[in-house]
């Protein structure tokens, strides 16, 4: 394990390496490309400002609660669509239309619904994440070896428990992997919609960067979102780990 | 002539299980399968029966139907008198592959079987779950996951759950059939064990004839394509319960018995493939 964090490190000090002699060699102009030091700056800068940590936060909660809206519908729709034919039937045209129909194109629309406001970041954020999110959970749900259902029935559980004390827990390891996968286009689709409309956030901060100029504001948005998204997924991993220990003994067992 | 057939075998014993005339056709790319036809057999209050025979038999969809997870085409199927509609916590359920929830300790897995029954604490119910699992020979391993256990082990799990509520009947599906050949011997043994002690019913499933022969009060051998009821043998022999049972003449007798019926069956397939 020590060795796998070393080649990680190094391939990291690799990137920064060719990253710095191509900057501080003035291969590249800073206008395109500033130098790890300016991006350092940058940053400092913008915390002395006090915008830094201001944009972290407001782009973090929208994120949250984008995702946490989305998730709380998309759990219990996605269990039903795969364990009743009718209400698939119900769901599944209109979800599968919705799905196809890119969230960006809404941002027009959505700005004239709820203006810049958090609203309207949450309501691209659902467009983006839910529909995907459902139907990955009900092909998480519908995963679930049979004979565990039949477990269920053996026993004496009607359809409902089966579901709720079968089913759930045997695909909640799924729909964990499914949460961290949707976790990470949330961020897309958050920065898409700070890009377009918003008077702050890591998004909005990017955008205004480009109007001054100011690229090592660009790509210091950029490292930081990527930062957040890597900190979020490594969580996500040891959540995982922590909530399903017998998965781990699965895989070691082969 | 079956309806006479069914009231003289209720009338003579006690029965607990009575299938007449059960028949299971499904569909199968476009064509019609008949898995059962038109089966007949009975199981006695606290009897050991095996079902044995080649794959494609029907075994396992018999066992289906009166676990009450398939439903059948035609026929009757009787537990104590009342028709079987649907799954229910007279019968016991073991799974050739275990099935066990994954995510649960072996004790929980155990007492899981338990959710349902009403008046216990869930004190009540974990103590009740490590007396089961002390009965099938897994006491110390009760926080174990099942990935942490062998087949064999997990399966002492499985029946440990099956029993545990008390169901009248037990249903095996080739319970043992996935565990190498010492493991399954013990087992066997310990199946008849708590057999013995419980006192339910066994409705077992399993190609193997020396099992059959073994564990049964009486053996229904079926045939193939479709399945049907090929013969019963009634196994009367003194039983020692261990493995010098299976060197007697007697075992040997009924061995013969048995081979000596799939093979004929063997032979009849042949000729109507050929002819």
């Amino acid at each position: 394990m020590r060795k796998y964090t070393l080649i990680s490190l190094v391939s990291i000090l690799v990137v920064v390496a060719v990253w710095s002699i191509v900057t501080y060699s003035n291969m590249i102009d800073p206008l395109f490309l500033p130098t790890p030091g300016g991006t350092l700056n940058a940053l400092g800068e913008e915390i002395g400002e006090g915008i830094f940590f201001r944009d972290v936060g407001v782009s973090f909660y929208r994120i949250l609660m984008g995702f946490v809206i989305s998730t709380i519908f998309a759990v219990p729709i996605g269990m039903m669509m795969a364990t009743s034919r009718s209400w698939q039937a119900i769901c599944e045209p209109i979800v599968a239309l919705i799905r196809y129909m890119p969230a960006a194109a809404f941002i027009p629309l959505s700005i004239l619904w709820f203006g810049t406001s958090d609203m309207q970041k949450f309501f691209i954020l659902f467009l983006g994440v839910f529909f995907q999110e459902v139907i990955m959970i009900a092909d998480n749900c519908k995963t679930v070896n049979k004979s565990l259902l039949e477990v269920g029935h053996t026993l004496g559980f009607s359809k409902g428990e089966t579901t709720r004390n079968i089913v759930f827990r045997a695909a909640l390891p799924g729909m964990m992997d499914t949460f961290r996968t949707t976790w990470g286009w949330a961020w897309t689709y958050l920065v898409v919609a700070e890009l377009v409309a918003a008077s702050d956030g890591l998004g909005f901060r990017i955008m205004q960067a480009q109007r001054y100029l100011a690229t090592d504001r660009i790509v210091l948005g950029i490292l930081v979102i990527g930062l957040f998204g890597l900190i979020t997924d490594q969580l996500f991993g040891l959540l995982y780990r922590k909530m399903f220990p017998w998965k781990t003994l699965e895989k070691a067992k082969g | 002539m079956a309806m006479q057939w069914a009231e003289e075998q209720t009338e003579a014993r006690g029965i607990m299980l009575l299938a007449n005339n059960v028949t299971k056709t499904f569909m199968s790319n476009k064509k019609e399968i008949t898995a059962l036809d038109r089966v007949h057999l009975y199981i006695n209050q606290g009897e050991f029966i095996s079902l044995l025979g080649p794959s494609g038999c029907g075994k396992s969809t018999f066992l289906r139907l009166v676990a009450g997870l398939d439903s059948m085409t035609s026929g009757s199927l009787e537990l104590n008198g009342a028709p079987i509609v649907g799954a229910g916590r007279d019968r016991g359920v073991v799974f050739q592959q275990y099935s066990l929830l994954p995510w649960m300790h072996a004790w929980e897995n155990v007492a899981f079987a338990l959710k349902k029954t009403k008046g216990l604490s869930s004190a009540q119910k974990k103590k009740t779950a490590y007396h089961f699992l002390e009965l099938v020979g897994l006491k110390g391993f009760e926080r174990h996951y099942p990935a942490q256990m062998s087949g064999g082990m997990q399966q002492r799990v499985a029946i440990a759950r099956a029993l545990v509520y008390r169901p009248k009947l037990l249903l095996m599906d080739e319970p043992f059939g996935a565990l190498d050949a010492q493991t399954r011997r013990d087992m066997q043994d310990l199946l008849l064990r708590i057999w013995e002690e419980e006192k339910c019913g066994v409705l077992f499933v399993t190609h193997d004839v020396d099992e059959a022969i073994y564990l049964s009060d009486r053996v229904y051998v079926m045939s193939a394509h479709p399945g049907r009821v090929a013969k019963e043998i009634s196994i009367q022999m003194n039983k020692s319960r261990d493995w010098n049972d299976m060197l007697t003449d007697d075992f040997v007798h009924y061995k013969r018995e048995i081979v000596s019926e799939l093979e004929r069956q063997k032979a009849l397939k042949k000729l109507a493939a050929n002819g």
